[in-house]
């Protein structure tokens, strides 16, 4: 079966969302919408055999044959883990959304066709192979992430939030965009499959580096690593739903998802191991470190995403170890990726569940601020169980899922001390200090979130609504995250068999052949060893600093605020839109004047240096007829003339001597031999100075002021270059004559085959007539302009148009 | 008031058929000595503008009751015709014929479909300057 078409399955579907909308009112449309992606789930599910024995799937079709441009669907485990994650929460979101969208307030054809281009458009992107396509996914989910954060568009911060996030993310993708092109220009193809079979020829290209590093920012700005992650907390105006499926479990992981993928062709490099290993980890850090100086519960989630997605992909960074190290696959070093794509599942539920927590509480008091809320546990403990099962995973306790990633997280980071490539020897020891110390922030923020929300005293008075508990059907996603979190902390190797262990042999297919190769078995207990060691500290050092919290959690309003990151976007926003205005204020003068200097300019430039820089400047007078007396009084004559315009103080003066000019020129006509020109030049020249009088007489009273044209130094030097420039490029041009003239044909066959004795009649008529044709269109155009021009008074019907 | 211009108006009345007649020969002559539709047409606008400056423009409309914009496309209509004609004959665009024939009256000439294409040169030439001495001279 030809499961490409399956990932616009949802796309598809969204085409009769507003028709089910508009005409089945009584139903909430989320419970139509809900069949796709429990369709696709079920066919996903199917799909778990065949990579769990390490085989893959390809279907395609062409696109742009004639450019190589197809969309293949590839299937393997990392694809099909990332396909099941985005089904599967999303159908539980959609069921969260029918109770938490009122169906008779909200917009709901736009959510659910927002949301179906979305799933379509994250489908896309984990199975696609081929580079283009996975951009074009890629893009299309930024798109679609913007309209769902928009969603509510009437207010400020919606607006705010899904500009922010669109710039950020679209920056990144036109990056990766750029990755991509290098990569497929080194490689030759477009398929990421052939590209990392051929990694270590491409690591000795000169566009590695920057590939590299271009793929990089793509995924980093989609997973909001370091400093990137602003969008990410003003992207919680997003509907809670939306924040649960895009802002923790799908959408931020394309960027893991990119990472993942392209290991097996970068792994090679030590910049990429560095970048994205310390890139991860230092958000990790930041982000729980930040954590706690949120009020709000959706922004203290959404920094705890940042963290978690940093550890994720310190995860993989240090994955590309292995490739460096002989024998990893039964060394320490093996622990990495799986641990990557373990929490990666992990993470998807419990904070999937957290957010739809954040929801429940809002949804249910009216507020999310964490002050304000309190002693909710009695009023609403099924949510607050499930709270507490989130955020315990979250925190790494056991029995939950979380607790078994934290652990192979800390064995992971340690690994890395032993690692002794890339001055990893000298630095290594700072990431499982790192680690720690993010972990013990992110065991506080746990708490924090879970305890001053649902446990102390309830402050009824606070609350805009009577709190009490939610709906069953908001409850069942929620409640089946949380039951998934148990359930995968008690059996982790049979989840290991079917999902990670296909998706590990994805990422490092340098270690191993098949998913049955990965030699790793998750238990709950490992001994006493040093990550033992650290949990502990965690635990002990983490509820002691939480146990103190109300003391020194004020520090953190000492923070200055313009030293902040979203200070920084704010004001670059700000300065580069104000610095463009202004820049443009600056050459924009509105003057003629000021853009013919500009043009004049950069001719005398241009020209000049072209003459110059090519060696095309040559004076020969070999050539040259001989001067003449009448030449010389005529020019003379000429430059009286054009001197006389120039300092002339009255207009009517310079009028007649542009009309000597002319006549000058008609002489000069008539001395070398062109009776045709010397008549219509006398002609013309007699009626435009004509015109020229006319225009003159009819000047307003106060402007015919005798004034000399004031000396300005800059015009002068311009007129001067512009009058050097071609001047030379004349003489240039006279010297160096490459090919003998064609007149001699004309002569020839004037009489013989154009039946003519006038050459220049002839040439005007017959050899050259298409000019002539189209010149005596100009002059009737001309003469309907001026007819236009004159007759037709429009301008003093005003101000029916804003525009006009 | 207007001053005498009687023998501006007199004069003028001669002249005019002068330049009138130079402009056809110029015209005619211009295949083979210089001269050709676009000077012709100049040269016949300028007669016309000498009426003008002699009478007044409402009398010089009497006097030629033509439409100068009219003039401009027919002018144009007949270069693109004398053009386009060729391809009827299978041969390219602007391909021109020339023949000698024996008129009567005038002996052996030569006929030049070229002549007709200068022909529109000339209208279109002077019905653009007329139109333009025309409208800014009638304007307010």
């Amino acid at each position: 079966m030809s499961f490409v078409f399956l990932i616009f399955l949802p796309i598809l579907a969204a085409l009769f969302v507003p028709l089910l909308f508009k005409k089945m009112r009584q139903i909430h449309t989320g419970w139509f919408v809900l069949i796709v992606p429990v369709i696709l789930f079920i066919y996903y599910a199917t799909l778990l055999p065949t990579t769990a024995e390490g085989g893959q799937l390809v279907s395609s079709f062409q696109w742009i044959p004639s450019l190589d441009i197809a969309i293949v669907a590839y299937i393997d485990g990392l694809s099909l883990l990332f396909s099941l994650l985005i089904t599967g929460i999303g159908a539980l979101v959609v069921l969260y959304s029918v109770f938490y969208l009122d169906k008779n307030r909200e917009q709901l054809h736009n959510f659910y066709v927002y949301l179906m281009m979305f799933m379509t458009a994250m489908l896309g992107v984990v199975q696609s192979d081929h580079l283009i396509s996975l951009y074009l996914f890629w893009e299309l989910t930024s798109i679609s992430s913007f309209l769902l954060i928009g969603y509510w568009y009437t207010r400020d911060r919606s607006r705010f939030g899904a500009l922010k996030s669109m710039m950020i993310t679209v920056f990144g993708g036109l990056m990766m965009l750029g990755g991509f092109v290098l990569l497929s220009i080194m490689g030759n193809t477009y398929s990421i499959r052939e590209l990392a079979a051929q990694a270590p020829e491409l690591a000795s290209h000169s566009f590695f580096t920057w590939a590299l590093v271009l793929v990089l920012l793509g995924a980093f700005t989609k997973s909001a690593q370091f400093p990137f992650y602003i969008w990410l907390p003003d992207a919680m105006e997003a509907p809670t739903p939306v924040s649960a499926y895009l802002h923790s479990a799908t959408m931020v992981k394309a960027g893991l998802y990119l990472v993942a993928r392209f290991t097996p062709v970068f792994a090679v490099s030590g910049t990429w191991m560095w970048l994205v290993a310390g890139v991860g980890l230092f958000t990790m850090f930041w982000g729980s470190f930040f954590a706690l100086k949120q009020k709000d519960l959706k922004g203290i989630l959404a920094f705890s995403t940042v963290s978690q997605l940093g550890l994720i992909m310190s995860l993989l960074g240090a994955s590309a170890a292995g490739y460096h190290v002989e024998g990893a696959a039964d060394s320490v070093f093996k622990y990495a990726a799986f641990a990557a794509i373990f929490h990666l599942i992990n993470h998807a539920t419990f904070k999937g569940s957290l957010f739809m927590v954040a929801g429940i509480v809002d949804h249910e008091t009216g507020t999310r601020d964490i002050r304000k809320l309190g002693g909710l546990m009695s009023l609403m403990p099924i949510t607050f169980t499930i709270a507490m099962i989130g955020s315990f995973s979250m925190a790494g306790l056991p029995p939950f899922n979380g607790f078994l990633s934290k652990e192979m997280f800390l064995t992971a980071m340690l690994s890395l001390t032993e690692f002794n490539f890339f001055s990893m020897d000298v630095w290594g020891l700072l990431f499982p200090i790192l680690a720690w110390i993010g972990s013990v922030f992110t065991f506080i923020y746990s708490l924090f979130f879970v305890f001053h929300t649902f446990a102390g005293k309830h402050k009824p008075d606070l609350l805009p609504k009577k709190a009490h508990e939610a709906p069953i059907g908001m409850l069942v996603s929620p409640a089946f995250l949380a039951l998934l979190v148990l359930v995968i902390f008690f059996i982790p190797n049979q989840v290991g068999d079917w999902l990670i262990k296909p998706a590990v042999a994805a990422i490092q297919p340098f270690l191993y052949a098949a998913p049955a190769d990965v030699d790793i078995h998750v238990s709950a207990w490992h001994g006493v060893n040093p990550e033992f060691w650290m949990t502990l500290g965690i635990f002990l050092i983490g509820g002691l600093l939480f146990w103190t919290l109300r003391k020194w959690q004020r520090a953190y309003d000492r923070f200055p605020d313009n030293l902040t990151l979203n200070r920084l976007y704010d004001n670059f926003i700000y300065l580069s839109e104000g610095g463009a205005n202004r820049f443009s204020a600056l050459y924009m003068t509105g003057f003629i004047r000021s853009y013919l200097v500009y043009m004049f300019g950069f001719l005398v430039v241009i020209v000049l240096s072209t003459l110059f820089l090519t060696d095309a400047f040559v004076i020969r007078t070999a050539g040259s007829s001989p001067v003449g007396f009448y030449e010389i009084v005529i020019l003379l004559a000429l430059i009286a003339g054009t001197i006389t315009i120039l300092i002339a103080k009255s207009r009517l003066i310079a009028i007649i001597a542009l009309g000597a000019v002319g006549y000058s020129v008609a002489l000069f006509f008539v001395i070398f031999r062109a009776p045709d020109l010397a008549l219509t030049q006398l002609v013309i020249e007699t009626i435009s100075v004509a015109l020229f009088l006319l225009a003159f007489y009819h000047l307003p009273k106060n402007s015919k002021t005798e004034e000399r044209l004031g000396f300005k130094l800059g015009n002068a030097v311009i007129a001067l270059g512009v009058g050097v420039t071609m001047t030379l490029v004349a003489l240039s041009a006279h010297s160096q004559k490459v090919l003998p003239s064609i007149s001699e044909f004309y002569k020839e066959t004037v009489y013989s085959e154009a039946g003519g004795g006038n050459i220049v009649n002839v040439i005007l008529v017959d050899y050259r007539g298409f000019d002539t044709l189209f010149e005596i269109a100009v002059l009737g155009i001309a003469g309907i302009a001026i007819i236009t021009m004159i007759k037709l008074r429009l301008s003093r019907k005003e101000g029916q148009h804003e525009n006009k | 008031m207007r001053t005498n211009d009687v023998m501006l108006q007199t004069a003028t009345k001669v002249v005019t058929f002068i330049i009138l007649m130079f402009a056809v020969h110029i015209f005619f002559a211009g295949h083979y000595t210089p001269g050709g539709g676009f000077v012709g047409g100049l040269l016949t606008a300028s007669a016309i503008v000498l009426l003008m400056l002699a009478f007044d423009i409402e009398t010089v409309k009497k006097i030629i009751p033509f439409n100068y914009v009219m003039m401009t496309a027919i002018g144009l209509l007949l270069a693109l015709a004398t053009a386009g004609a060729s391809i009827f004959f299978n041969v390219p665009f602007f391909t021109h014929a020339y023949d000698y024939f024996y008129l009567p009256l005038f002996g052996k000439t030569s006929l030049h479909s070229a002549a007709l294409f200068d022909l529109g040169v000339y209208l279109v030439v002077v019905g653009v300057t007329m139109t333009i001495i025309q409208t800014i001279g009638e304007d307010e």
